[in-house]
């Protein structure tokens, strides 16, 4: 502990050394009944002490764990009543505008436990919005780790675990949005086949195999997609987050530099009480929102879509959101397939929909050895980086995202050609161009931003307001104006998390005594 | 508590709690982060209470049945203010800190490495020491066992497409029927009409949906219309005025379901590819990502006046895909 800064009464009671605190009899029992077979006496109080620093950005990740738990408790509620199976069913449900229609069992029990179940429709809505915010938090945390260099030696694995479950995750969502097997999904999954069909030498094998025959198979795809949606990789994306929160309780949190804070130590608030009261009622909230979404906002209204029909198709219609920057990139492809020595490699679908999310992907798992590779560092870093202050790195990671951006835009070339009531080949070109101008000019825009922010001075630090004043004589002053509230507060140096409080209402024991049950 | 023992404990450095100071109420450390405690524990309290009635308001709707909008306001308002009101708990009312732990380097020392190194290295040739022939067993049950356990893993999930992509269930002679059965007699269509046609007995296949447009038709006055020519060697495939079209996309095989009959052409709306149709157009692509003309149809007109196909498609329909030449 600092000495520097301790009031008199803390050296006190520290050199004083009061009696630790008196455990009630069962409390004692069950700890030492636990500590002697799992040892958890040492290691749950070092728990107990782990900092997390305080940062609003560090609340990303946090969004997107309660998102998954919320994800896999509708979930389950949802398997309950959902029928995984394209078995042709006439429809006489809860909705009478589909009744006497011909749809599969999964359409119908989708539509009937929207209807049929009681809070059904905000549970199953209230999943979908939660897989949306599940995909939007990773990213941004993703974004937050990138720009602030967090994922530099030591943190370079649970970086590159973090990829997975962003890819885990846009995986699972598409399965789970395809489900239902109504109309729109349903075309999403015919786009998937001819996906996997475009792979050279192997594809008609995979999208045989995986359909169980040509399009649209034998109805096997949506008991299989159920198993890999609901338990395969679930499974994997929870032990995934468990070795993500494990690497990051053994590697300690990062932190920004400021008062106290260095390379080897962590400032901010011990995860008990502080943080576990924090987190739960963040949690809380995250749950309370997505409900509230889940009942307020319309999402996927499956039944105005009609069940798929191979024939049948919508117009105007986009997938989740993180589906978009691939719709997009098939859109503004151009029609390049190759035909030559009798086979065919269409590249219009095979480089848009395969090599480029590839090459994404292997780009993200690469990119701490790439900066590494580029700047020659080394070292390790608990200290984040402001994003001013890497210039080259911020302006990469702004252009990836203004292209990633444009991807999703061109995703809604039809309905942006109808709103604007242009011409559908002005929308397309444009895209074409823009997708190649704007992430460079963004870029180049914010490595010249990041530059003059650092010769400025007082840039991030907190502003004073002055009062400008006017003279008789027309002249004019300023003077700082008058201090708010907590304008003078000084954070005190950090301490460590005290083991033992002297609450108010507690009588002083003698030095050095602690009372113990012992059983005998 | 008669077998409550008294233990004196001295200060000691190497014990857990040993040199861990013991905290009282007056630490700046242990002060509230809020200014005015008091009226934060009162907004604290506010927030909870806000939340149990929330809660017990969704449980009212739920009971009476209530409409989905007040199911998530209750409960979505139980839980906002709920947890507002826990956070606020842990960030104005708790001791504020800031509290530190220090950093403890990962890594080993070389030879804590070294060590394990040669305990993987050492034992590892200990298993193998002149046992290559055993070694070698050990690998070939590996690849064995992986070969066969490939076979229900995977090949156990679907056909070989063997030939498949390449036909149709179109047929010489096979009459075009609507989606509910019904054969397409050659006046029912309309100029600029347009149909979605099976092969009588497959209604609903996916590969087999075809797209029958009828962009010329008789003159006034006339029951007879010429047949439409969209390509050399193509014809005879347009009698009467009628075209048909593979209704898979050539880019993604979505249904190609715009027919813009100004323009005499097909739309589809996943990516917006647009296929030129009519005389001297065979459904050529002239914008978007498809890379090939819709494949078309030969159709004929039976003897009692309904539409047929001559043969099946001269191509595989849909999408590209490797072994298409």
């Amino acid at each position: 502990m600092s000495a520097a800064t301790a009031t008199p009464a803390t050296r006190e009671g520290a050199t004083q050394r009061r009696s630790p605190t008196r455990l009630s009899t069962g409390l004692d029992g069950t700890l030492r009944w636990l500590d002697e077979r799992l040892g958890l006496a040492k290691g749950g109080r070092t728990f107990l002490d782990k900092i997390f620093p305080d940062h609003w950005s560090f609340l990303l990740g946090e969004i997107a764990l309660y998102s998954f738990i919320v994800l896999v408790a509708t979930g389950v509620f949802l398997t309950l009543y959902f029928d995984p199976s394209s078995k042709e069913v006439v429809y006489h449900g809860a909705y009478a505008p589909l009744r006497g229609i011909r749809m599969s069992a999964a359409y119908a029990s989708t539509v009937d436990l929207s209807f049929a179940v009681r809070s059904g429709l905000v549970i199953r809505q209230m999943h979908h919005w939660a897989a949306d915010v599940f995909l939007g938090a990773i990213a941004v945390h993703m974004c937050r780790i990138f720009f602030t260099g967090a994922f530099r030696r030591p943190r370079e694995l649970n970086w590159m675990v973090g990829v997975t479950l962003l890819t885990l995750g846009i995986v699972n969502g598409f399965l789970g949005y395809s489900l239902p097997d109504d109309l729109i999904s349903g075309t999403g999954i015919r786009i998937a086949y001819s996906i996997i069909l475009s792979i050279p030498l192997v594809g008609s094998y995979l999208a045989t195999l995986t359909f169980g025959g040509q399009f649209p198979g034998n109805g096997s795809i949506i008991p299989r997609m159920f198993i890999a949606h609901v338990l395969i990789i679930p499974a994997i994306i929870a032990a995934l987050i468990g070795a993500h929160l494990g690497l990051l309780v053994r590697q300690k949190h990062t932190q920004f530099a400021g008062k106290g804070r260095t390379e080897h130590n962590v400032v901010g608030i011990p995860a008990y009480p502080n943080f576990a009261l924090k987190t739960q009622g963040f949690m809380f909230v995250i749950t309370g929102v997505l409900w509230a979404m889940g009942g307020l906002a319309q999402i996927n209204p499956i039944w105005q879509f009609g069940p798929y029909e191979a024939y049948k198709i919508s117009y105007a219609v986009q997938p989740d959101w993180y589906m978009g920057w691939l719709d997009g990139a098939l859109r503004i492809m151009p029609s390049w397939e190759f035909v030559g020595f009798g086979h065919t490699i269409p590249f219009e679908i095979f480089l848009p929909a395969v090599l480029f999310p590839g090459l994404t992907f292997t780009l993200f798992y690469a990119w701490p050895f790439i900066e590494r590779r580029i700047t020659g560092d080394r070292a390790e870093h608990n200290l984040l980086d402001r994003p001013r202050d890497r210039p080259r790195r911020t302006a990469i990671g702004a252009g990836a995202l203004a292209f990633y951006f444009m991807l999703f835009c061109a995703s809604s070339t039809d309905v942006l050609a109808n709103f604007f009531d242009v011409s559908l080949n002005l929308v397309l070109w444009s895209f074409r161009v823009l997708v190649v101008v704007v992430p460079v000019v963004v870029a180049l825009l914010t490595y010249r931003i990041c530059k003059d922010m650092a010769g400025l001075s007082g840039v991030g630090k907190r502003k004073r307001p002055v009062v400008v004043r006017r003279s008789a004589t027309g002249a004019y002053m300023t003077e700082p104006a008058a201090p708010r509230p907590g304008d003078g507060h000084e954070e005190p140096e950090p301490e460590p998390v005290p083991t033992f409080v002297q609450l108010d209402e507690e009588e002083p024991e003698p030095p050095g005594v602690r009372r113990v049950a012992r059983r005998v | 508590m008669s077998d409550d023992v008294q233990r004196n404990e001295q200060p000691d450095a190497a014990h857990p709690t040993g040199g861990v100071p013991v905290a009282t109420m007056t630490d700046p450390h242990m002060q509230p982060y809020a200014r005015h405690p008091a009226r934060a524990e009162a907004v604290t309290g506010l927030l909870l209470l806000v939340g149990v009635l929330g809660f017990a308001a969704y449980g009212a709707v739920y009971f009476v049945n209530g409409s989905t909008q007040w199911q998530a306001v209750s409960l979505g308002i139980g839980f906002i203010a709920f947890g507002i009101g826990l956070t606020a708990w842990g960030k104005y009312l708790l001791p504020q800190g800031p509290f530190v732990e220090e950093r403890h380097p990962l890594a080993a020392s070389q030879a804590e490495r070294d060590a394990l190194g040669a305990a993987i290295v050492d034992r590892g040739r200990l298993v193998f020491r002149r046992r290559g022939f055993l070694g070698g067993l050990l690998g070939l049950g590996g690849a064995v066992m992986g070969v066969v356990l490939a076979f229900p893993a995977i090949r156990s999930l679907g056909p070989l497409p063997k030939k498949t992509f390449d036909h149709t269930h179109w047929r010489r002679g096979v009459r075009l029927v609507d989606i509910d059965g019904n054969p397409v007699h050659y006046t029912d269509l309309e100029t600029g009409g347009v149909l979605t046609v099976f092969p009588e007995g497959h209604v609903g296949d996916a590969m087999d949906q075809t797209l029958l447009i009828r962009p010329g038709g008789p003159l006034p006055g006339q029951t007879q219309a010429a047949p439409i020519v969209t390509a050399p060697g193509r014809e005879t495939w347009g009698p009467q005025g009628y075209l048909a079209f593979s209704k898979v996309c050539t880019h993604a095989g979505c249904p190609v379901g715009l027919y813009q009959k100004a323009t005499s052409q097909l739309l589809c709306p996943c990516h917006q590819s647009l296929f030129d149709v009519g005389a001297g157009k065979p459904a050529v692509p002239v914008f978007g990502p498809a890379p090939r003309p819709l494949p078309q149809l030969p159709l004929m007109v039976d003897a009692d006046g309904f539409l047929a196909a001559q043969s099946d498609y001269h191509e595989p329909v849909g999408p590209g895909f490797w072994e298409r030449s």
